[in-house]
């Protein structure tokens, strides 16, 4: 037996080649084109909120009496409203404050959605009971009505319209996690953890709370669109976003009743901006719960 | 099944009382009452006056004594007096309830209309273009915001019959009742039609895959009655709550679609109730939406023992 004329550096190396980022991208396209198109839309919107002053050089709250109602054309891409302000630049920086309450109120409906479902299907007992019921009552009221009601107690203004919409979501999101971690808790990585010797609360968070991300995000995905649908409507209702902030909803309030027939591009341009943006989260919130949830895939 | 009801008639009325705490604390939560507004809006604060409205009102009293006042009229059903108008809480909502159940039945009707037949032709002919579109106009459905929709309705009467269909006075005949709601029924049906689109097809699929269908196909049957008489009898069933649930919670369309139109129903009602802080209105009309979704929410339980023979509560 004769010795190996290479050293054991020279071997190729065992290491699978780590697929990239844009072989990912590529892949998602491809499984999930639909997915793909809302992911491209919601983009745009989002890119459109951040930067706002380098999409339209015109300024959303610059009134003008001489360009009132003008039609859409060279100076007004998308035309200006009563007070000559130009509309295209409010729909562009209406995508900030349309994002920023959508996003912010799935954010704080999750948090305490999470909190609430992971205590109540945690500790179980008196606990769970009560916050059972209560998710119940909050449940018999649609969404927009609650909101409503909460908006009209809290006040016309951005954050509270956050709190408004956060609140009647908490419920649907506490109910998923509880019944997740009712199933987690029984799990044999969760007997093992406790066998070691972890107290609950690190049991509950480091270990039951990240398996119950992938429902999270998936039901987040599907709630953004209906926060954004929520807030247009409080706005459109005027219980939303106040002046002067360029709102979507707000905008069709103001042209709704006097303009539908002189300017009804006042009525059209807000209206599509409302729905490509919840079409495009609800595009992409389908492919990612076909991405996380295997058994929807087959439907 | 009997002591099921019973259970739940207690879990309903115990659902109820929750409600309407939170109802009366929300609606309180922030300093100012329709004494505030009215005075506010006037221009000056003489608080001798202001005094003398809140006790009128009973605003004065602990917010225990107005919650026990509320409640305790409500079961004797004496739904107390509007602060605007100062007529009686059911002389206010009781020529508005006809027209939002009205406006609601017929939507739900064109819902149940277009959702249905399009969700199973969508999963019969799946992945073909018949499928691809109807799951974009079922994702539109649920993109557009009913409010939007019927102002492009509105938009679209004024470039081509020049005139607006909205309620002006009260309509003489049913056939001219039912062409004012037809329209502001599409707007609200069309988001509902998009869901239940949406579930039947995936029903349906789930349907179809099933043992007994293939062993129908197997045995010669024709595609219709694969279809229709096997798949969708038994993918009816989800169908059926999503639709109740809808029904329940239409109130949320029709709210922004009767404000649109103009429509004196009890849902835009709830809106100019709330901006006013009118509390008798906002909290029997939020008592009377809750009771409506938890009643719909038993009765489509036990329709499923109905449809599904199988289902035995205990």
């Amino acid at each position: 037996m004769t010795a190996p004329n290479f050293t054991i550096e020279e071997l190729p190396s065992a290491e699978i080649p780590r697929k990239g980022v844009w072989y990912h991208f590529r892949t998602f396209c491809r499984r999930y084109p639909l997915g793909a198109i809302g992911a491209a839309i919601t983009l745009v919107f989002v890119f459109c909120a951040i930067f706002a002053e380098f999409v339209t050089g015109m300024d959303p709250y610059t009134t003008n009496a001489a360009t009132s109602l003008a039609a859409p054309g060279s100076s007004h891409m998308l035309g200006a409203d009563v007070m000559g302000r130009d509309v295209f630049s409010r729909i562009v920086y209406g995508a900030r404050i349309s994002l920023m309450v959508g996003v912010g109120s799935t954010l704080v409906g999750c948090f305490f959605g999470v909190f609430i479902g992971l205590a109540s299907g945690y500790l179980l007992g008196w606990f769970d009971l009560i916050t059972q019921r209560i998710i119940d009552m909050m449940q018999a009221l649609p969404l927009l009505v609650m909101a409503l009601v909460m908006a009209a107690s809290l006040g016309p203004s951005l954050e509270n319209t956050i709190i408004a919409i956060s609140i009647p979501l908490i419920p649907n999101v506490a109910r998923i996690i509880r019944s997740n971690t009712l199933s987690l808790r029984e799990m044999p990585f969760v007997e093992s953890a406790r066998a070691s010797g972890f107290s609950e609360w690190r049991i509950a968070i480091r270990h039951v709370l990240p398996n119950t991300l992938a429902p999270l995000i998936v039901l987040a995905t599907a709630q953004l669109g209906a926060a954004i649908l929520t807030e247009a409507s409080l706005s459109f209702l005027g219980l939303g976003i106040p002046e002067p902030h360029a709102s979507w909803g707000r905008m069709l309030s103001e042209s709704a009743a006097e303009y539908v027939r002189t300017a009804p591009w006042l009525v059209i341009f807000p209206g599509i901006a409302i729905s490509l943006v919840v079409f495009g989260t609800n595009l992409l919130g389908d492919a990612v719960r076909d991405m996380l949830d295997p058994r929807q895939r087959k439907t | 099944m009997t002591s099921y009801i019973i259970r739940r008639l207690l879990l309903m009325a115990l659902t109820l009382v929750g409600m309407s705490i939170i109802i009366f604390i929300m609606l309180r939560l922030v300093p100012g009452n329709i004494a505030d507004i009215l005075f506010d809006s006037a221009g000056f604060i003489d608080p001798q006056e202001k005094a003398l409205l809140e006790e009128e009102l009973g605003l004065h009293l602990p917010l225990w004594k107005q919650y026990w006042d509320w409640i305790y009229g409500l079961v004797q059903g004496d739904l107390g007096f509007s602060y605007v108008s100062e007529l009686p809480t059911v002389d206010e909502l009781g020529p508005r309830i006809p027209i939002t159940a009205k406006l609601a039945g017929l939507s739900l009707f064109f819902a149940v209309l277009i959702g249905l037949p399009l969700g199973v032709i969508s999963a019969v002919k799946q992945n073909t273009w018949a499928d691809y579109v109807v799951r974009i106009i079922s994702l539109s459905g649920l993109s557009l915001p009913s409010f939007w929709l019927g102002l492009l309705i509105l938009t679209a009467f004024v470039a081509w019959a020049g005139y607006i269909p909205i309620y002006t006075s009260a309509p003489e005949t049913w056939y001219d009742e039912l062409a004012l709601l037809i329209t502001p029924a599409i707007a609200v049906g069309f988001r509902a039609s998009a869901i239940i689109m949406r579930l039947t097809r995936s029903s349906m699929l789930e349907v179809m895959r099933q043992d007994y269908v293939r062993t129908a196909r197997s045995k010669g049957a024709s595609e219709n009655v694969i279809n229709y008489k096997h798949a969708l009898r038994n993918a009816i069933l989800p169908v059926t709550t999503i639709i109740g649930i809808e029904a329940a919670f239409l109130i949320g369309g029709l709210i922004v679609t009767e404000t649109v139109f103009n429509i004196p129903g009890v849902a835009r009602f709830l809106v100019e109730a709330i901006q006013w802080r009118d509390y008798p209105i906002v909290q029997n009309l939020v008592m009377l939406i809750a009771l409506i979704v938890v009643v719909v929410n038993l009765m489509v339980d036990l329709l499923y023992a109905v449809l599904d023979p199988r289902i035995r509560y205990s």
